[in-house]
């Protein structure tokens, strides 16, 4: 018997108006993994990504066919909720943006939109998600000084614990170490491969040697077709399609 | 004509161009010094808390203070929210097309409208129509049409100024529009959008041409917003135009003067202080 | 109906943003509405180019007050724009930083000047040293220019340093390594760059000009006579309302609403004629 995928993602195809991104493509991210999507520039990864929590919908002109099922649930039906679509999957972008707050406030930012005012609880969410974002040493003495006096490997954590003081089931990180120095990346890879066991992580990487250290599968985008996925070790060394293994070794990019 | 070589026109021309800019300092230091100093000496305790007496022939400048104080204060009251609001329906419900146009065009134009026609507008509208009589309402609403465009754009270019991601971020830890807007938009330009009010803070007490004709020239302190008032800018005007006191007029201009200055210079520093701890 | 209350935001906010059209429209509307009656009555060339303002005899011709505005404006013109534009280049390729920030802020301190403030100053120091220097009254054609062209400075500086910042800095590193003088760079490169936006910035300080009212009526002079020299007082078209609009009634006040017809067109067309210039320098 098979378990379901966490996100199953079913024929799905992705039009920026006339513009196809996304080539009616099957992909199947389990729980509680790190699955990579990796691929060169334009190739549909970010495009997809932000489709798993619906923030293209934001983009005039967007429009989708095919499925993404969350739990067996289409993300796309009538009924549902984008706001607490968007509350179960978390995205962290490119460049660490908090925001112009204290760090508290930016980690209370969710929460508090979603209606919680106790100030116990909150305090309780703030601590617990900078816990898992390795953050909480650093900062727990200054926590409502404003964020942006932090370093980037810093901002980046806190973008993590903003997403986790909802309590997500899903991540989404968009090259989250795109602008950070090794030993930042080295600290954030390290809090996913911890936090893979709360949540199901999807991670685009700025470059394959951290899709290499962290992911546990991983798939290949190319000009808005999935090339091919499965277990990372397999992909990263004995890959079944040529274009896979051309763009490992680096013959294009 | 007499030829000169490149070098020799850099000189003259450099000494014109430090010239210019020399000559509008001296043109403010000479405006703001000849205020000061013939105004600050009647500037005491009891000028300014004393009402006018004999027409503004004795006593101070109290209700004229009070009656620019709340003035100003209806004004930004009600062009403040119209300015905002209309400043993030252009940035966050639309995009460039007919609708935008028209509404950027007629912020742009009222902008031109001379205060004296606004003057005419007010007085005809609110004071006759309306029935508002001369009062601190009509002028404060009539000089909120006139610092509306103000808003717009300072409040437009604060809001288009912000970090691009900061909605995205909103939106992807579950928000909705209208919680975007309250909780990262409003906030993060702030600063800019209190530099627009500012601004036309400033405006509200200097103007003259537009309140005289619609708050009137009562010396009476103000009771209600719907008593009339004399603001001190137009107690200064006529108080020079009748020849009444002119002791008085360089204390009102003084008080003017120094209203303004705070306004202008200690304000900027509070936005400062405030707004940009965060950033 | 969640549909709906999700649009329900953005309706709120178009009402609120339809607020800047329908204040013109008011004020577009009532004015006219109170003026043309009388425009009807004394006849478009009569009002326009009529050559007598005598309200008590019944006659409204604002021939003179045109010429007011036009010669204090046109003065104002003469003696403000090349300070203004002087001071641009000022700031933007000569100035030290230290000396920026004293100048920039100056600038802005003296737009916030009221403009009673100004009149008065020019009445003070301006009026009595043109009649002892030059001569006349004092109170004059002049006399306005003089207080107008400070007034527009500000205006005109922003308007025209913003033009000259919006150009590609290749246009002066180029002309620079090619050997020329800094000032040759401004005259030969810069300037004619920017013409547009410096045009358009002269259109607007002008359009500040013909609206100013308070410092104009101190030191003009108000005669409703025509103005036949610089030392002639004179009255403008707004200063002719300022005055009278205390204790005008009937056919009187409609004939300022009037004026004020011809003043809206007047700034109407100077705006759309600046704003058009400026889209042209932007592309």
């Amino acid at each position: 018997m098979t378990v379901q995928p966490k996100i199953a993602i079913r024929d799905f195809s992705f039009y920026y108006g006339k513009h196809q991104a996304i080539q009616s493509i099957n992909v199947d991210i389990h729980a509680n993994e790190i699955f990579s999507l990796f691929g060169p520039a334009n190739s549909g990864t970010t495009t997809l990504l932000r489709a798993l929590n619906r923030l293209s919908d934001l983009v005039p002109g967007a429009r989708t066919e095919g499925q993404i099922l969350i739990d067996g649930q289409d993300i796309h039906a009538e009924d549902v909720i984008v706001t607490d679509l968007r509350r179960r999957v978390g995205m962290v972008f490119e460049e660490p943006v908090p925001l112009p707050m204290s760090i508290f406030d930016n980690i209370a930012y969710g929460p508090r939109m979603r209606g919680i005012r106790n100030k116990a609880v909150l305090a309780e969410r703030v601590e617990e998600s900078l816990k898992l974002a390795v953050l909480w040493d650093e900062v727990k003495d200054r926590l409502h000084t404003s964020a942006l006096r932090l370093s980037g490997g810093q901002q980046q954590r806190l973008c993590i614990a903003r997403i986790l003081s909802l309590g997500p089931e899903i991540m989404l990180l968009d090259r989250p170490c795109a602008a950070l120095d090794p030993i930042s990346t080295a600290k954030i890879e390290d809090s996913l491969v911890l936090l893979k066991e709360k949540v199901t992580i999807v991670l685009i990487p700025h470059n394959t040697q951290q899709a290499v250290r962290v992911a546990d599968r991983a798939g290949f985008m190319l000009m808005g077709e999935m090339v091919e996925q499965g277990p990372a070790e397999r992909l990263f060394t004995v890959p079944e399609d040529n274009r896979t293994s051309d763009y490992i070794t680096g013959r294009f990019g | 004509m007499m030829r000169l070589n490149p070098k020799m026109t850099q000189v003259l021309a450099k000494a014109l161009i430090w010239g210019s800019a020399l000559l509008v300092i001296v043109l403010l230091l000479f405006i703001l010094l000849f205020v000061l100093i013939k105004g600050v000496p009647t500037l005491s305790w009891q000028f300014l808390t004393e009402n006018p007496r004999d027409m503004g022939r004795s006593g101070g400048i109290f209700s004229t203070i009070v009656s620019t104080i709340l003035v100003t204060l209806v004004s930004v009251a009600v062009a403040t929210p119209f300015g905002v609001g209309t400043a993030l329906y252009l940035t966050e419900f639309t995009r460039e097309g007919l609708a935008t146009r028209i509404i950027r065009f007629s912020a742009d134009t009222l902008a031109a409208i001379p205060s004296i026609v606004y003057g005419l507008f007010g007085f005809i509208f609110f004071v006759i129509n309306l029935n508002m009589g001369w009062s601190i309402l009509s002028g404060g609403l009539t000089m909120a049409m006139m610092i509306l465009p103000t808003i717009i754009r300072t409040a437009e270019e604060a809001i288009l100024a912000i970090h691009p991601l900061y909605r995205e971020v909103s939106f992807s830890l579950g928000g909705t529009k209208m919680q975007t807007i309250l909780g990262a938009v409003l906030p993060s330009a702030l600063r800019g959008i209190m530099t627009g009010v500012i601004l036309s803070i400033g405006r509200c007490v200097a103007e003259t041409a537009a309140v005289i004709l619609t708050a009137g020239s009562s010396l009476r302190l103000p009771e209600s917003v719907f008593s009339p008032a004399r603001t001190m800018a137009v107690h200064f005007y006529i108080l020079v135009r009748e020849g009444i006191s002119m002791e008085r007029a360089y204390g009102t201009a003084a008080a003017l003067i120094i209203l303004i200055l705070i306004i202008n210079v200690g304000a900027n520093m509070l936005i400062n202080r405030f707004v940009a701890k965060n950033h | 109906m969640k549909r709906l209350l999700d649009r329900l935001p953005g309706f709120i906010f178009l009402l609120i943003a339809l607020s800047a059209l329908s204040a013109l429209a008011l004020i577009i509307v009532f004015i006219f509405y109170e003026g043309i009656p009388i425009i009807a009555k004394v006849g478009l060339g009569q009002f326009t180019l009529g050559m007598s303002w005598a309200p008590g005899k019944g006659e409204f011709g604002i021939l003179p007050m045109i010429i007011g505005t036009v010669s204090v404006t046109l003065g104002a013109a003469v003696l403000g724009v090349p300070v203004a534009i002087l001071t641009s280049i000022f700031l933007t390729e000569f100035a030290p930083a230290a000396v920026s920030r004293i100048v920039r802020p100056a600038i802005q301190l003296l737009a916030g000047i009221p403009s009673v403030v100004y009149g008065f100053w020019g009445l003070t120091f301006i009026v009595p040293y043109i009649r002892l220097w030059i001569g006349g009254p004092g109170l004059s054609v002049l006399a306005g220019s003089v207080i107008l062209a400070i007034m527009i400075l500000p205006t005109v500086i922003s308007i025209t340093e913003v033009s000259l910042l919006a150009l590609p800095r290749t246009y002066k590193e180029g002309s620079l390594a090619i050997g020329a003088t800094q000032w040759q760079t401004v005259w030969s490169v810069q300037l004619p760059a920017a013409k547009s936006g410096i045009m358009a910035a002269v259109i607007l300080g002008i359009g500040r000009a013909v609206g100013e009212t308070m410092a104009v009526i101190m030191v003009l002079g108000n005669a409703v006579a025509l103005p036949e020299s610089l030392l002639d007082p004179a009255r403008t078209l707004t200063t002719n309302i300022g005055i009278e609009m205390g204790y005008a009634s009937g056919d009187h006040q409609q004939a300022l609403f009037a004026t004020g017809i011809v003043l809206l067109v007047i700034v109407m067309s100077l705006n759309s004629i600046a704003q058009a210039t400026l889209k042209r320098s932007q592309r």
